[in-house]
């Protein structure tokens, strides 16, 4: 009989490795289902997470898909540390992108190298100011920030839909539900000429290494991090929950707002009502398989990055629903949790013997 | 007064959905596991009912299909919540994602397609009777079935031993544990029970609602669900309350610009998740009564030592 017992100390060398082993065993039952739904297995493992990688447009795809996430996901990383639960980054996304977006067609065709600025800021706070709707209320009423972040998401996607079929309407558009296409002093810039690839990566960049120093050299940090994993102590030590509460949900929606923003002002170009695609959901899971680190969420950003490319191509090539990237993703994350457990518990083999109950 | 009662009736098909998903997620929750995979739960029972009932003719076979596809859905999560001992947080999104996703992948091949939608019961008699009649006696099998799964948990949490047993376990599980009872066997038979519940919601809205596949046909039910089960406080009447309640909103967003009302569909459209979020309030703003009702061990991992 096997059972599982603690471990003293937590098995760092496991910690860093359980995410490969959570990629390889999704390849593998990866190739099961592809096996089980008549498709060619080897040809769509190989399409979605391989392919990609040779080829210089894919991974410049990649960099454009990675950015939102890693912004996003660098944000959270604080909140579930400390076991705030922001579940609603991708209504902050919206929310951000309807802040900065306002502010490009209010400036429609104004030069000047303040309008970006200007707008990344408005992106900011439009994301700051949906996310300090959770905080406002679970630190004055209790209410649960997982189903009030998460509630507000629809109610973003729907005000959104709303303003792109009223007020920022195209009024050239032919009343299609669109906004004006941002003017060029409105767009991120271009970042390898050719490709989709845009400044707004080098912003990602920037907050992977802010974030880390933040949570080594900084008492935020350190706070969040005794928060999570014992809150009495947090007590103790004379930490306000509450503050905590509202700089999580802050840096979270703030870094969520930017990356709507940066999304809208990027590869779409202009305000639509499919603008959410998932990535505030889809962040989530890089948190969890970045292991809660700045440089493992940078890592984790690609490879989730790499399965939308390999989706969007295995849709082209084998037919498959897009959908196929959310199976891979929610897989990612149930293996990574599945083994996750042997980081802090061992396997240990328990010759069968009558054992007596309790302790 | 048609009108009304065509309300009314919106009001419950809108409602049973809502019913199982919350009813199911409530046993959960007293048994100390918070599963926020609902939806993906849902989703996965709405195809399994919906490709099963198209394939074979058979609408029992789909709700037999679609509460099992919940149940494996479930049994996932409670391996890796109950025996890997995964955070449930994580893991109930993990699961969201990947049934939306499976879902999506399975209907494929029924996007488009349709079913007749399952036939009410005319109950002999009594649904003649004027108002009541159409009301209460002339529902499609599955309402009666919501009803009476309500009442039937009521009675185990409050009536039974085993029901007893279940509470234990979520409100002290350490305790439950030194007494001898199997802490995670309780909290898997909880959650393949809910799991079950929420495919037969699913399988409601892809056989009676819209009786065809749409993909993320759920559209954040499962999630109303759980916002239930807090407004609800754990209580199993007050959860079909909830549900209703829930129901109406959105029923009543639909006939509203039916009456010529001129408001944007889109503002109306929000109204059941600010309803959510504004009863969530109202419901956690007393901190004591809300942590008095809540199950003491919701979402704690348990490891029995021994």
């Amino acid at each position: 009989m096997y059972r599982l017992e603690p471990r003293k100390e937590i098995s760092y060398l496991l910690l860093y490795l359980t995410p490969v082993f959570a990629i390889v065993l999704t390849i593998l039952a990866g190739l099961v289902l592809f096996t089980l739904i008549g498709k060619p297995p080897l040809q769509a493992i190989s399409i979605i997470f391989f392919e990609p990688l040779g080829d210089l447009y894919a991974v410049s795809e990649m960099l454009v898909k990675a950015t939102p996430l890693i912004l996003i996901a660098i944000g959270l990383s604080f909140g579930f540390r400390a076991g705030v639960w922001n579940i609603g980054a991708e209504g902050q996304f919206v929310a951000g992108a309807i802040a900065g977006g306002s502010v490009a067609l209010g400036l429609y065709e104004v030069e000047g190298f303040w309008v970006l600025p200007l707008m990344c800021l408005a992106g900011i706070l439009g994301g700051m100011a949906w996310a300090a709707i959770p905080a406002f209320l679970r630190t004055r009423f209790n209410a649960n920030e997982i189903l009030v972040s998460l509630m507000l998401t629809y109610v973003a996607i729907l005000i959104l839909s709303l303003l792109v079929h009223g007020p920022l309407m195209d009024p050239d558009g032919m009343n299609f539900p669109e906004s004006r296409i941002f003017h060029d002093a409105a767009v991120v810039p271009i970042l390898i000429e050719g490709t989709r690839a845009h400044v707004g990566f080098l912003a990602a960049l920037v907050a992977v290494a802010a974030a880390w120093f933040v949570l080594s050299r900084h008492i935020f940090g350190f706070q969040t991090k005794v928060m999570g994993s014992s809150p009495r102590a947090a007590r103790f030590g004379g930490f306000i929950e509450n503050k905590i509460i509202w700089k999580c949900l802050m840096l979270s929606g703030g870094l969520a707002g930017l990356a709507g923003l940066i999304e809208t002002a990027g590869p779409v170009g202009q305000l639509v009502p499919s603008l959410p695609v998932g990535y505030g959901f889809t962040a989530i899971i890089v948190v969890f398989l970045g292991r809660l680190n700045p440089v493992g969420i940078l890592l984790a950003g690609f490879v989730m990055a790499l399965t939308y490319i390999g989706g969007e191509t295995a849709q082209i090539e084998l037919n498959l629903p897009k959908a196929v990237t959310g199976v891979f993703q929610g897989m990612f994350l149930f293996f990574l949790l599945g083994i996750d457990v042997f980081t802090k518990y061992r396997l240990r083999h328990i010759k069968p013997s009558k054992t007596v109950a309790g302790e | 007064m048609d009108l009304t009662i065509l309300i009314l009736q919106g009001i419950i098909v809108a409602a049973t959905p809502l019913v199982f998903a919350a009813i199911g997620e409530l046993v959960v929750e007293r048994a100390g596991v918070l599963n926020l995979g609902i939806e993906g739960m849902m989703i996965l029972g709405a195809i399994a009912g919906f490709a099963v009932t198209y394939d074979t003719g058979s609408f029992l076979a789909g709700v037999i299909a679609a509460a099992f596809a919940g149940a494996i859905a479930a049994l996932l999560f409670g391996v890796l919540t109950q025996v890997l001992m995964a955070n449930q947080v994580a893991t109930g999104l993990a699961l969201t994602i990947f049934g939306l996703g499976i879902a999506a992948l399975w209907g494929q091949a029924y996007s488009g397609a349709s079913t007749d939608a399952l036939d009410a019961i005319h109950i002999y008699l009594l649904s003649d009777i004027p108002i009541i009649g159409p009301l209460l006696f002339s529902h499609d099998p599955l309402v009666y079935l919501s009803i009476i799964l309500v009442v039937g948990v009521s009675w185990f949490l409050n009536k039974t031993r085993a029901g007893l047993i279940l509470r234990a376990v979520g409100d002290n599980h350490d305790a439950a544990h030194a007494i001898g009872y199997s802490v995670v066997g309780v909290r898997m038979m909880a959650l393949i029970f809910g799991g079950m519940c929420a495919g037969i919601g699913g399988a409601y809205l892809s056989l009676v609602q819209t009786p065809l596949w749409v993909e993320n046909m759920t559209a954040g039910r499962g999630w109303i669900a759980l916002a239930i089960v807090v407004f609800a406080a754990w209580r199993p009447g007050w959860a079909l309350l909830g549900a209703y309640l829930f129901g109406g909103v959105t029923v009543i967003q639909l006939h509203i610009q039916g009456f010529g009302v001129d408001i944007d569909a889109q503002l109306l459209s929000m109204l059941p998740y600010i309803v959510t979020i504004v009863v969530l309030v109202v419901i956690s703003r007393d901190k004591i009564r809300a942590k008095l009702n809540a199950p003491a061990c919701l979402g704690k991992p348990f490891f029995g030592s021994s």
